[in-house]
């Protein structure tokens, strides 16, 4: 690990000023940036220490539905929120289902969301990668890719973003509240994220020193609630990153689809969501076959990036899963695994 | 450019002059309070060999930096047992055979305090299996480790309707 400045900020405002300069990192939770700066990956010059912001910590329903969910509430915290998981159960189940109980218990909401978008050879700091050393080329490309990305990526790249929260946040249309030197301002967290394309190192579009404040689910979220799930594949079933994972969440009317969110995870440089699919479900019966379409639908345009072409397929049968358990309605309880194909769910279809 | 500290470690208030921002919290315990019972594992957060108390939750000390905890309350497994009395965690461990090195166990207890304050797993043997996911034992006493904590829970919730009838 390299030496730095450290800098404890007393609010957003000089938060903001003393991370305005080149090399400048905020550190929160520190789950990831620790771990990268120990592997020399990332290399900061000064970090600004945001958890003694008392204003970012809140979680806070909002008087036209919106649910804010302050940038240093802890991924445990907010899960175990039962409010927070009654409104959006498909959102608890996928941080329930990220990490361990100590990481839970430190990482934040916003530090979830600018976890980097990595692979093996990202945190190998003696081969080439261009989001570490831009241009120097990318050394994943023909190597062991089991677990790389299958939608969006580029010869340059073909990481994913890791997180299990994301992936139900981008499917309900979750907005990032930020501020910056040139005031606030707010996007959509799907689109906060870039695709790799020719500059890999570039993974947001947040500028230096700009400051995730807040995440904010629309007042539109929680009509979900009654029919929503987070489903996701990994080599064991607790503490390990998904293979692929998918959110789903339904509204119906008179037993049709009214209205469907798909997302998938592990699969791309982003938070992946799967508007086409959520357009072939509109007005259809929740059928396996139906799902299956949406399916399809969802995985246009995918192809391998190395040796992981089985990931499309299985994309599509997580999908059609994640769409049959959330049809059925969502649990009372997480169950004791979170977001586990093995569990015994009432009303499990397989796929 | 030194920061001075000051932390609250099994009851014992330390100030601490640090000269590295580097410095994590785990590395603060052994190097510095000489308390070697916090294990250094991996020290990438995903053994667990070094879970504290950080203000009442459990962490990995491995994965934060000391510098950013002024103020904090830690404890450590150092602090567990109470005027020569073992903590029910840690008899039953010692009860059930969960261990076999012991390299893990002052992990494995600190989470599966951690864990029983969090009132999430109640007396599911399945909850606490996916709860305690986050320390690993490489002997494999997950079955004696899984059998002593539903062991203290059961205890300690006797103690507690005792103490609440009384």
């Amino acid at each position: 690990m390299n030496r730095f400045d450290y800098t404890r900020a007393a609010s957003i405002d000089e938060a903001v000023a003393a991370a305005g300069a080149p090399g400048a990192i905020y550190l929160a939770g520190g789950t990831n940036l620790l771990d990268l700066m120990k592997g020399g990956i990332v290399r900061p010059n000064r970090l600004v220490d945001i958890t003694r912001i008392p204003e970012l910590t809140e979680t806070k329903a909002l008087p036209d539905g919106s649910f804010r969910i302050g940038a240093l509430v802890r991924n445990a915290d907010l899960a175990h929120d039962h409010e927070f998981a009654r409104n959006y159960p498909a959102v608890a189940e996928a941080l329930l289902a990220g990490a361990s109980a100590q990481l839970r218990n430190a990482a934040t909401a916003a530090g979830n969301i600018m976890q980097r978008t990595r692979c093996p050879y990202f945190y190998d700091a003696a081969g080439a990668c261009n989001k570490r050393d831009p241009g120097a080329g990318c050394e994943a490309r023909g190597g062991a890719t089991r677990l790389h990305a299958i939608l969006g990526w580029s010869e340059h790249c073909i990481a994913t973003h890791p997180s299990d929260f994301c992936v139900p946040l981008v499917a309900l249309g979750a907005i990032v509240e930020i501020t910056g030197a040139q005031g606030r301002r707010e996007i959509a967290l799907e689109a906060l994220y870039l695709p790799p394309g020719e500059t890999p190192e570039h993974e947001t579009v947040l500028a230096q020193g700009e400051l995730i404040t807040a995440l904010r689910l629309p007042p539109h979220a929680e009509h979900f609630a009654a029919h929503s799930r987070y489903i996701k594949l990994r080599d064991r079933t607790s503490y390990a990153f998904a293979i692929v994972s998918a959110a789903a969440a339904l509204r119906f009317e008179g037993g049709m689809v009214a209205e469907a969110r798909v997302a998938l995870g592990g699969v791309a440089a982003k938070p992946w969501r799967a508007h086409a699919a959520e357009k072939h479900l509109l007005g259809s019966q929740p059928t396996a076959e139906h799902f299956r379409q949406a399916a399809e639908a969802a995985l246009q345009g995918a192809k391998p990036s190395g040796d992981n072409a089985y990931k499309i397929e299985l994309s599509r049968r997580i999908i059609v899963r994640a769409l049959m358990l959330a049809a059925a309605g969502t649990q009372p309880r997480t169950a004791a695994l979170p977001a586990s194909v093995f569990g015994v769910h009432s009303g499990a279809i397989h796929a | 450019m030194a920061h001075t500290l000051h932390v609250n470690v099994n009851n014992t208030l330390h100030r601490i002059t640090l000269d590295d921002e580097r410095v994590t919290l785990l590395d603060l315990l052994r190097e510095r309070l000489h308390l070697t019972g916090t294990k250094k594992g991996c020290d990438r957060g995903q053994c667990g060999a070094c879970t504290i108390l950080l203000n009442g939750r459990r962490v990995n000390a491995c994965l934060t930096l000391a510098i950013a905890h002024d103020g904090a309350d830690i404890l450590t497994i150092e602090g567990v047992a109470q005027n020569g009395e073992l903590h029910k965690l840690q008899a039953a461990f010692i009860e059930h055979d969960a261990l076999q090195c012991g390299f893990c166990t002052p992990g494995q207890i600190m989470s599966a305090i951690g864990m029983l304050q969090e009132a999430q797993a109640g007396d599911d043997p399945e909850r606490v299996r996916e709860a305690m996911s986050g320390n690993i034992c490489r002997c494999g006493a997950y079955a004696g480790i899984t059998a002593a904590i539903l062991d203290a829970h059961a205890q300690l919730q006797q103690q507690r309707q005792k103490a609440a009838a009384a």
